[in-house]
């Protein structure tokens, strides 16, 4: 068997659609999208809780779905829009889902706070959660080490209501 | 991550071809189990190809009444399909019993079966592992081994298989299609992941050099008598301490056929289908599930931080066949 040795740097070119602006990129295979977003694009927004999918911070939106940012690589993505929390603002104006975070007090130190908006978004595009436990189930991959579980809930409910009107 | 070298593949020959011919070659897909493990150096791939290119998306209707569910469909795809739903509703719970909605949109149904243990002693460097280091030793043996197996384990690994899919596939006698350089084969979940024996470092008996296509189900669902239970230290996000996944064939209160299978107890999906056997003509009660469930343990060996398992397993079986069968607990 022919031994294939890594070449120490493989790096490859990439477009990604991210908050609706296009980026032409060259990355390192192993980036991650996560790193990619923080590290490279300063988009800081998108935290580092885990680094290895446990904790929700680094949800972002992946041509619509939530996902945890820290367990793909940059590089498997090309062609894809990237929503993070960054982009959901239109026009000046919070995304309702923000504003209620806001309005509701649903966070404390706000690490987390990212992560369960995108995650938010992404179970209301689902449209599989109806009840207060099937928020809750859906959004169990987003830890709150603060414990601010009970507002985020009632906010995810609230904008589930308001999507459906 | 240590540095490797990358490939995006769009034929599956292409793939065959480069797992055989590459040195230390992994296939990702979704990668939420394999980036994790990579992170920590418990794997240490040289190169990556990755297949999301590869037309293995599709669930479909498979001539004969079964179903078809594409290697790359995801758990979240597969779990809210129309068909799986009305037709397979216990591999759908089953599956929405595990990870989060993030990572079940992003892990494939292929990936699932091929996720390792998550043994804590697999998972530290730190510590000896006959599944990470082969002939390093079993930590776990003399360690913390509350979430171990209590079935089928060797002095060489106590770890168990994570998935709860796997569990619910077993029960409802699914088959994985795989592709290797020989052509494509068929491999039914009974024989797909196997026991630790003297060599942890093999989960499953798919080759090296073979690439998971897709997954067959038969025709038989039962969509009418069926449960997925999960016990686990919190209610959502964790991995099963012990899970059962039933269907039941049944015709007024007696039962035509039983299929059973038992999560985090073993390094496979648990089934014993002579116990099976024993349901058949039986009527639905709480003693004949109790018969099966001592059958199903018969064997069963615990260790310093497991033994509650045992029990838990047997009431676990029994409360999982009084759900699956209407009946009052």
């Amino acid at each position: 068997m022919e031994k294939n040795t890594p070449s120490p740097i493989q790096k490859e070119s990439i477009m990604l659609t991210i908050n609706g602006t296009v980026h032409r990129l060259e990355v390192e295979v192993w980036t991650t999208l996560l790193d990619l977003l923080r590290e490279r694009l300063k988009l800081t927004g998108t935290k580092k809780g885990c680094d290895q999918g446990q904790c929700g911070a680094c949800t972002v939106l992946l041509d619509g779905q939530r996902i945890n940012s820290c367990l793909t690589l940059a590089v498997m993505h090309d062609g894809s829009e990237i929503t993070t929390i960054e982009g959901l603002a239109q026009n000046g104006k919070l995304n309702p889902v923000q504003q209620a975070f806001i309005d509701r007090d649903a966070f404390q130190c706000g690490y987390c706070t990212p992560g369960q908006i995108c995650s938010a978004i992404g179970l209301i595009q689902e449209g599989k959660a109806k009840t207060k436990a099937e928020v809750r189930e859906l959004m169990s991959g987003n830890l709150c080490r603060c414990g601010a579980y009970t507002h985020i809930t009632e906010v995810v409910l609230e904008a589930l209501e308001r999507s459906r009107t | 991550m240590k540095p490797f070298s990358y490939q995006k593949v769009m034929g599956i020959t292409e793939a065959v071809s480069d797992l055989k011919e590459k040195n230390q070659s992994y296939i990702i897909a979704g990668g939420t189990n394999l980036l994790d493990l990579m992170k920590v150096h418990v794997m240490q791939p040289q190169h990556l190809i990755d297949i999301n290119g590869l037309k293995l998306h599709d669930i479909s209707e498979r001539d004969g009444g079964g179903l078809h569910l594409g290697a790359l469909a995801s758990n979240a795809q597969t779990a809210y399909h129309p068909l799986v739903e009305g037709r397979y509703p216990l591999l759908s719970q089953a599956i929405l019993a595990g990870a989060s909605a993030q990572l079940r949109n992003k892990a494939t149904n292929g990936g699932n079966l091929l996720q390792r243990t998550r043994c804590s002693y697999f998972y530290d460097n730190s510590t000896s592992c006959n599944k990470r280091e082969p002939e390093s030793g079993c930590a776990a043996l003399h360690g913390y081994n509350r979430d171990h197996a209590i079935l089928g384990h060797s002095e060489h690994c106590i770890a168990t298989h994570p998935s709860d899919m796997a569990v619910a596939l077993a029960a409802l006698e699914a088959r994985v299609v795989a592709t290797g350089p020989d052509g494509a084969r068929s491999i039914p979940m009974a024989d797909f992941h196997r026991l630790p024996s003297n060599n942890p470092q093999v989960d499953s008996n798919l080759e090296a050099e073979e690439l998971i296509t897709g997954i067959q189900l038969p025709p038989e669902g039962f969509a009418e008598h069926y449960a997925y239970l999960k016990v686990r230290d919190r209610a959502s996000y964790s991995f099963a301490l012990v899970s059962v996944a039933v269907g039941l064939r049944m015709e007024g209160n007696t039962i035509l056929k039983a299929r059973v299978a038992l999560g985090g107890v073993a390094h496979k999906p648990w089934r014993v289908p002579g116990a099976e056997e024993l349901l058949e003509g039986k009527e639905a009660d709480r003693e004949n599930f109790k018969v099966l469930s001592e059958a199903y343990l018969t064997g069963s060996e615990a260790f310093k931080h497991n033994k509650f398992k045992i029990k838990l397993a047997k009431q676990t079986l029994v409360r999982a066949l009084m759900q699956a069968s209407n009946l009052k607990l």
